[in-house]
């Protein structure tokens, strides 16, 4: 290192750009390290502490033997908990196909309904984004409340219209409760599936709209042949967050229908299974941290797998403007 | 400056050695932030009779209280005492060798409390007792005795008695029961508060032993007679959460809620007013004995690794003693497994005389060791047996082959 004259300044003509370069480098370093250091520290190492802990044993919380793949092969093939998994992982299909159908689809009939400025246009936009911002929490509990049996507003709605026959404890019941939460699920969010689809559709340039209603006068024809493959970016967002959400569900059925996943298992879905698995559910079952991190581990490659492959997928289709 | 330095670190090393045997500082750690200011009078009333401790009382919010706890003791970090939980949760701290094993002379009072006390602060593993029982939870049926006296009923003697009073009420257009099962575990405290008379403790004792299953035609009747008497349970009950059931019967708009002692404090408390009663659920018959199922809600433990082991076995030792027992029953309306002790308040006597005939409250006391537990089982089946979606024999078979996956005495 060469020696600073008096006056602090170095004489050492290669010195300025060195020092460009690593000035340049730790301020990179220092934005990096933040970040780098919340992930390895929230986000890698509980993701690796909780594969080493699907392979052992556990006693209440002291770690016992390692077991190889003891845990994963109880939660996958031993009975009664395989039943449990697959039912649970059922469900999450379940939900997914649901949410496909109703969220994004719903999602993008709003979207082009905003986008063709139908009246009341600037309204809706705010108004269907705004559940979106409502705390899970608020809105599992409100309508956990609206489908109460007794005091619900909906069946007062339906008794108040002549249809009390069709009243039922939409939570309790077996036939209604999943389908209860995907509803609520997609009321919720159906704006955020909206806002990407309506910002993919305002990137189409107007030009080759014209010219593509210049060669049919069919609106179906167009969305089909033109708008879908043009806002095929938008889609894969919501495509893939819906994926990767409908296998994470938690919350909502946490708040509404409880750990057990009630009525009898009806509403369980393999976030649910793992919480209570893992954590215990104080009212019923003992931890078990292994077949817990077993079953945490199956979700993480399960979602990354499929979501990675599909992303994919879908990039490929994906046409530029 | 080096002699100085070599001074101040002796002195410093001298004050902390000695500063544990002036003064030895003991931490609480418990679940029941609601307590904290009895807690406070009691852990004053030792500290005059110890001066040399002090114990520092500090809460958690119940929900995430194991998880901290462990955490906590599993990192070294643990408290000197602790409140711990009972059966498998009990046995998740204690089989990890986080707890002190206590002695009846450690803690004279032990020798005083009863087998079912003791066994839910025992580790079945090598028989020790490492808590200090603190209350028990009694299921039985909680009355209105505002409507009972309206609709001019007393309290039944047999379960046709019991179906009569529920019918009567329901006729008057009131609930006659409180009780949803949409919340799981509110599934499994329905059936001890109403069917334990007439399984009889025959069956309970039969069980205990290893000697009969859940498929026993005592159970499978228990069941049969709770199918019937959700007749009388709210329209759309299969949908009605426990909250919900609290307020239903706290409202004064039910008549009846079977569940536990526990709930007392909370109707009380949202409605003063609501003047309640106490029975146990009756069997057929009027001679049949009166039974009501019990379990205890956890104990008072030291911590294994303390450094002050004989402060922590004085602090426990006097959670064992009537003086501790009177406040704690008295100011906190538990029920203490502690002999001796005179509660003031009518119903916790009332109560306390109905445990002198008590079953276990099962699945908890001997079920909920291994997964799936006995709870889980039985949670879930008779949901779907209440929602008419099976029988009270496929209720039980089912709990039983599920039960029979780890414990030997239900395979053959």
């Amino acid at each position: 290192m060469p020696a600073p004259t008096s006056n602090g300044i170095s004489r050492t003509p290669a010195r300025t750009p060195r020092l460009r370069v690593s000035g340049r480098g730790l301020w990179i370093t220092f934005l990096l390290v933040p970040p780098v250091v919340v992930m390895a520290l929230f986000v890698i190492y509980p993701i690796f502490s909780a594969l080493a802990y699907a392979f052992y044993d556990w006693q209440g919380l002291a770690r016992g033997d390692f077991v190889g793949f003891a845990n994963f092969e109880k939660v996958l093939f031993q009975q009664p908990f395989a039943a449990t998994t697959w039912n649970a992982f059922k469900n999450n299909i379940f939900v997914f196909f649901a949410l496909m159908i109703i969220q994004n689809g719903l999602g993008f009939i709003l979207a082009y309904a905003l986008w063709r400025d139908l009246p009341g246009a600037r309204f809706h936009r705010i108004a269907v984004f705004l559940p979106v911002v409502l705390s899970t929490v608020i809105i599992g509990y409100v309508w956990k409340l609206f489908f109460h049996p007794i005091f619900g507003a909906v069946n007062q709605l339906l008794k108040a219209v002549g249809l009390g026959s069709l009243a039922t404890p939409w939570l309790g019941d077996a036939d209604t409760a999943l389908n209860a939460l995907i509803f609520v699920n997609a009321w919720a969010w159906v704006g955020f599936p909206t806002l990407v689809f309506l910002a993919g559709l305002q990137r189409i340039p107007s030009e080759i709209l014209d010219a593509a209603r210049m060669e049919t006068d069919s609106e179906l024809t167009l969305i089909r042949r033109v708008i879908w493959p043009l806002i095929a970016p938008s889609a894969t967002v919501c495509f893939v967050l819906l994926f990767i959400g409908s296998f994470n569900w938690f919350e909502l059925p946490y708040i509404m229908v409880g750990l057990d996943g009630s009525p009898y298992g009806n509403t369980d879905v393999l976030g649910l299974y793992f919480y209570r698995t893992a954590f215990g559910n104080q009212s019923a079952g003992i931890q078990d941290f292994g077949m817990g991190s077993a079953l945490a581990v199956l979700m993480f490659l399960f979602i990354a797998v499929v979501a990675t492959s599909w992303t994919i997928y879908l990039r490929k289709r994906e046409i530029e403007v | 400056m080096k002699t100085f330095i070599k001074t101040l670190a002796l002195g410093v090393t001298a004050t902390a050695i000695a500063a544990p045997a002036m003064a030895q500082e003991l931490s609480l750690w418990s679940w029941r932030q609601e307590d904290r200011a009895v807690y406070e009078e009691l852990i004053a009333a030792f500290e005059a009779e110890h001066p040399e401790i002090t114990v520092t009382f500090e809460a958690f919010e119940a929900s995430s209280y194991a998880t901290i706890l462990s955490t906590a003791l599993a990192g070294d970090s643990g408290p000197d005492l602790m409140m711990v939980r009972a059966y498998g949760a009990f046995e998740a701290v204690a089989g990890a060798n986080y707890l002190m094993p206590l002695t009846e002379e450690d803690v004279p009072g032990l020798a005083d409390m009863t087998a079912p006390a003791i066994a839910a602060q025992t580790l079945r593993a090598d028989g020790k007792v490492y808590g200090v029982p603190f209350a028990s939870q009694t299921m039985l049926v909680i009355y209105n005795k505002g409507i009972y006296e309206q609709l001019g009923l007393s309290e039944p003697q047999t379960w046709d008695e019991l179906m009569a009073n529920a019918q009567a009420v329901k006729d008057a257009g009131m609930y006659a029961f409180a009780n949803g099962t949409a919340t799981a575990w509110q599934n499994e405290t329905i059936v001890s508060a109403l069917t334990s008379s007439v399984v009889g403790s025959q069956f309970f004792d039969e069980i205990v032993a290893g000697t009969t299953d859940f498929t026993d035609p005592r159970y499978v009747s228990g069941l049969r007679h709770l199918q019937d008497i959700s007749a009388y349970f709210p329209d759309g009950f299969t949908g009605l959460d426990y909250a919900s059931s609290q307020q239903l019967f706290a409202s004064g708009m039910a008549a009846m809620f079977a569940g536990g002692s526990f709930e007392i404090a909370n109707f009380r408390a949202q409605n003063p007013d609501l003047e309640i009663g106490v029975f146990a659920a009756p069997g057929e018959a009027a001679e049949d004995e009166k039974l009501v199922g019990v379990f205890f809600d956890g104990g008072y433990a030291g911590n294994a690794t303390t450094e002050h082991p004989e402060a922590v076995k004085a602090f426990l030792a006097y959670t064992a003693t009537p003086e501790f027992g009177q406040v704690f029953a008295n100011k906190l309306r538990n029920i203490t497994p502690i002999a001796g002790v005179t509660l003031e308040d009518g119903l916790l006597n009332e109560i306390a005389e109905l445990n002198r005939a008590a079953v276990p409250y099962i699945m908890l006391t001997n079920f909920r060791y291994e997964e799936p537990s006995g709870s889980v089982l039985l949670q879930a089946e008779v949901q779907k047996m209440l929602a008419g979606e099976s029988t009270p024999e496929e209720a039980a078979e089912a709990v039983t082959a599920g039960i029979a996956t780890y414990y030997a005495p239900f395979q053959d």
